[in-house]
């Protein structure tokens, strides 16, 4: 039991919350952060279909990875994702399908996200099942997270709603003078919103800034 | 008529469906691979031409093998484009190397470490779900792929707009080793809001109409 939760294995699921965030220190899987960000409720889906996926591919890989012969490993790795990512757009299409169709093909993009194919070559390659899984599962909510703060300004900000309930959408609010600004909802503030998550995050840890 | 909604589509897959600006596909390797004009000059043109290629070969299979009722009637396969699209999109990247290797090593040479990186390319994957997106869509729509040759503008104008928005942000990035930025902006985020405003700068081509 102790060695399932050993240091190395916490570190492999917590270092991607914090330190060695994907998204903004590995600069992995930009393109679905900015594009599905514009409301939290996608944003949320997003982020837990590509921590399922990652988890799950990373499990898989790692159990393949002594019989993959490495000149065809892409290939074999790019197979495994389509296949659970195939899964996880047939279920969502199933329960959650205007979710679904504001992803629309941004689900299917996780196949090529970077996050699944740096995990799989950086850490599945080469590591057991078990903490492989809790790699995935701490890029994965890494990733989410990012989405998640993101999401959460540019919904505040750009329509007044958080998961589609009103906030700030009030009179007494507008006759203040306050008007939603619906810059936030085009794509261009979403880059401006990560730059500014990196702005704080390497303002308050001096070894990530870039020389 | 015909020509014109040619013409229309490929202006617009350049500008007002910009890959990086209006959809963020290919960011990755965009911020990765843009920090001198020449390898970012590079790279845009094997993207370019790796979408004219796979994307066509994936339109015939979306409407000859996927669609609804194409291959056997009643039978819609097109749960199973993800797995195809993308072995597609590997396959012909591992040919593509191999041919170019055999035949213009120049070219091998300058596009060689490219080529592996491309096959995960959100831009080139991108282009096949948006290009089977857009099959389903009303006739009159600007946005319509009709045809194979429909098909093959959308590639090449996407690719274009790919390959001016990588060169010129590698153009300011090169100009940027210049100038004084805050230590905690340096690097990545300082790219983040060149892209941003850059993309800006794009938005103003959102009404153009052909």
């Amino acid at each position: 039991m102790s060695e399932l939760f050993s240091k190395k294995n916490k570190e492999a699921f917590t270092l991607p919350l914090t330190k060695d965030n994907p998204v903004t220190v590995q600069v992995l899987g930009i393109c679905s952060a900015l594009a599905v960000t514009a409301q939290l409720k996608p944003a949320l889906v997003m982020g837990l279909s590509v921590t399922i996926i990652v988890a799950f591919a990373n499990v898989i890989i790692s159990l393949l990875r002594k019989t993959i012969p490495m000149r065809i490993r892409i290939i074999v790795q790019l197979v495994v994702v389509a296949a659970l990512v195939t899964i996880v757009n047939q279920v969502l299409k199933a329960f959650a399908y205007d979710v679904a169709q504001t992803l629309s093909v941004y689900i299917g993009l996780i196949i090529t996200n970077c996050i699944l194919m740096g995990r799989l070559e950086a850490f599945a390659m080469s590591n057991k099942p078990w903490p492989a899984f809790l790699d995935g599962l701490g890029n994965g909510f890494g990733y989410a997270k990012i989405l998640i703060i993101v999401a959460f300004f540019r919904e505040l900000l750009g329509s007044g709603t958080l998961l589609g309930f009103d906030v700030l959408n009030y009179q007494p609010i507008k006759n203040a003078g306050y008007v939603n600004n619906g810059m936030m909802l085009m794509p261009a503030m979403a880059l401006i919103v990560v730059a500014c998550i990196i702005w704080w995050e390497r303002a308050h840890n001096k070894d990530l800034q870039e020389k | 008529m015909e020509n014109v909604s040619l013409i229309s589509l490929f202006v617009r897959s350049i500008f007002v469906d910009n890959m990086i600006f209006a959809l963020f596909l290919g960011m990755c390797s965009y911020l990765a691979v843009s920090k001198s004009v020449k390898t970012a000059l590079g790279l845009g043109i094997a993207v370019t031409f790796v979408l004219c290629v796979t994307l066509p070969i994936n339109y015939l299979l979306q409407t000859c093998v996927l669609g609804n009722g194409a291959l056997v009637e009643g039978v819609d396969l097109s749960f199973l484009s993800f797995i195809l699209f993308i072995a597609v999109i590997a396959g012909i990247v591992q040919l593509v190397e191999m041919f170019i290797e055999k035949f213009s090593p120049t070219l091998y040479s300058q596009l060689g470490i490219f080529l592996p990186l491309i096959a995960v390319n959100c831009a080139i994957m991108g282009g096949s779900l948006f290009m089977q997106q857009r099959i389903g869509l009303d006739g009159a729509d600007p946005k319509f792929i009709g045809s194979l040759l429909d098909a093959l503008v959308y590639a090449l104008g996407s690719g274009i707009g790919w390959l001016i928005a990588i060169v010129s942000f590698a153009a300011i990035r090169e100009k940027l080793a210049y100038s004084n930025v805050p230590a905690a902006l340096k690097g990545l985020g300082i790219a983040f809001i060149i892209v941003g405003l850059m993309a800006m700068s794009f938005m103003c081509f959102s009404g153009l109409n052909i």
